[in-house]
């Protein structure tokens, strides 16, 4: 299967597409990751990287490309993004543990501390997780980020929570 | 009889961009909209817009439309709603039903100089075995339910089609408090966007590509669907029947041009499979086989409120060209940026088709007009 059969995106679509982070980069701490894989007419996450991390340039339809080493996993970029198609992964946070941040516009929004079902692309229930941090300041526009602390070995096919 | 420079039919982002392109140049602009609130199908546009972060991507289709209704107020524009043009004569006059606050209507007509042409599209309908029950509507009748009038069309959601529209609309059926049942797609593929497809897998939604509705049943309304896959020549396959219990259907079968104003002038048409059928013939400065009736919009075929925006602006600068508000050289710079964009917005695997189809019809337009 493929995106453009069941909407979920595969990880060799995304080997494809060059867009996986490295290994060495996620040892150094919180990075967005992007999953855009069509060429659509969209680029508002080039003019959301204060860093200028994410490329897109002329046409607009050219894909994001992300500049590791110039992304800090400030986050900013996941509300940003119209597809909702940006993450953050911090695979430092603990020894056992990993960081996964995503939009997130549905009500009610949850908690910190709040334990929330962790999810996959495919909407399945991977494990329960704990809410770090939701920021939803007036610059997100109504597109909330929510931090979950899911574990380390999940991390790569955890995508979002189960609607409360 | 009332005289404008500019009568536009249709409030949507097209013609709201033809509005204030041509006011903004110093026109005097009248758009009508049958409506009870101008913006079209901006206000319910809840979701962020994809396009070029140089013009307004990002932001919430509702946000443009309060954007767009204060550049028109600023710019003179006179907007009115409730009233639809029924007529169009010859030497441009348009007759319009007004609609008056206390609720009478009044024929009008209006002698114009220029007129636009935006009057959007119309949803398709896919017929089954009960199609007609209660609960089962166009996807754009539920976005207009829960995002204008917040009510809720029901609980459990079967959608029908795979475009933007059927997944948007998904998407933001659950944020009303829905649930998504199923999406159903006859075609092998996903139609629309792939983020906006992840968007509502993510939230649990299973898309069954290659599948159909065979039938609704449902005594006071719609309370469960058969589904059944479809074989490479789109006949359902006997033994795949699944029943999925739901209290709506939407149906996300596509749009068609409204053209009924464009026949009523008897400019010419084209069909255009690509843009839903049939449009009507322009050149690139948006005007159609009859100097100075102008085009813009899903109504020239359906694209996006982008593509229309742009279109708009076209037809708002060249209608103003026209009547002498600017020169050839400050249209051409003012005419060349917007197809830039619209060539941008045209491009990729979801795009070039629409530009191939927009230069078919282009090139179609006859050497001299009527």
């Amino acid at each position: 299967m493929a995106l453009d059969q069941n909407g979920v995106i595969t990880r060799d679509e995304l080997i494809n597409f060059k867009q996986i982070v490295s290994d060495e980069r996620y040892k150094k701490g919180p990075v967005a990751v992007i999953e855009c894989i069509q060429e659509i007419p969209c680029n508002p996450c080039e003019a959301a990287c204060a860093q200028g991390a994410i490329k897109i340039g002329m046409p607009i339809t050219e894909l994001p490309i992300l500049d590791e080493d110039l992304c800090t996993g400030c986050s900013i970029c996941i509300a940003k993004c119209p597809g909702l198609a940006i993450f953050m992964v911090d695979k430092t946070y603990s020894d056992t543990e990993a960081l996964i941040s995503f939009p997130y516009e549905y009500t009610p929004l949850p908690e910190k501390d709040e334990i929330v079902s962790a999810v996959s692309r495919e909407g399945v229930v991977m494990s329960q997780a704990k809410v770090i941090k939701v920021m939803n300041p007036k610059s997100f526009d109504r597109t909330p980020v929510v931090t979950i602390a899911v574990p380390k070995e999940m991390v790569d096919d955890i995508r979002s929570m189960k609607r409360k | 009889m009332l005289n404008r420079e500019v009568v536009i039919a249709g409030a949507g982002p097209a013609g709201l961009a033809a509005a204030i392109e041509a006011a903004k140049a110093g026109a005097q602009v009248l758009v009508v909209d049958l409506n009870i609130k101008p913006g079209g199908q901006l206000f319910k546009q809840i979701h962020k817009f994809f396009g070029s972060s140089a013009h307004r991507s990002g932001i919430r289709g509702m946000d443009i439309g309060t954007q767009m209704l204060a550049e028109a107020e600023k710019y003179g524009v006179e907007i009115w709603i409730n009233s639809a043009v029924i007529g169009l004569y010859p030497d441009k006059i348009v007759s319009i039903e007004r609609g008056l606050e206390n609720g009478e209507k009044e024929l009008v007509n209006i002698q114009a100089k220029k007129v636009i042409l935006a009057t959007g599209a119309s949803e398709n309908v896919v017929r089954f075995k009960g199609w007609t029950l209660p609960g089962i509507m166009g996807a754009g009748a539920a976005q207009t339910m829960i995002n204008v009038n917040r009510v809720k069309p029901g609980n459990k959601v079967v959608m029908l089609g795979s475009g933007n529209v059927g997944l948007i609309v998904s998407y933001q059926l659950m944020q009303a408090g829905c649930d998504v049942v199923a999406l159903v797609e006859a075609a092998p593929k996903i139609g629309g966007y792939g983020v906006h497809a992840s968007k509502i897998r993510r939230a649990g939604v299973p898309i069954y590509t290659s599948h159909t509705i065979i039938e609704a049943r449902g005594t006071d309304r719609v309370t469960e669907v058969t589904i059944a896959e479809l074989d490479s020549k789109w006949q359902p396959i006997p033994g795949t029947e699944k029943v999925l219990e739901c209290d709506v259907v939407t149906l996300a079968a596509g749009l068609k041009p409204i053209s009924d104003l464009v026949r009523l002038h008897d400019l010419d048409l084209t069909f255009n499979a690509v843009f839903g059928g049939w449009v009507p013939k322009h050149n690139r400065d948006m005007e159609s086989t009859q100097s100075g009736i102008y085009v813009a919009g899903d109504t020239t075929g359906v694209e996006e409120a982008n593509t229309a925006l742009e279109e708009g602006r076209l037809s708002g600068v060249a209608a103003a060209e026209a009547l002498g508000y600017l020169t050839a050289e400050q249209a051409k710079e003012l005419k060349d940026d917007i197809w830039e964009r619209l060539d941008g917005l045209r491009m990729g695997p979801f795009g070039e088709k629409r530009m191939f189809a927009k230069n078919d019809i282009l090139a179609d337009f006859p050497a001299c007009v009527k």
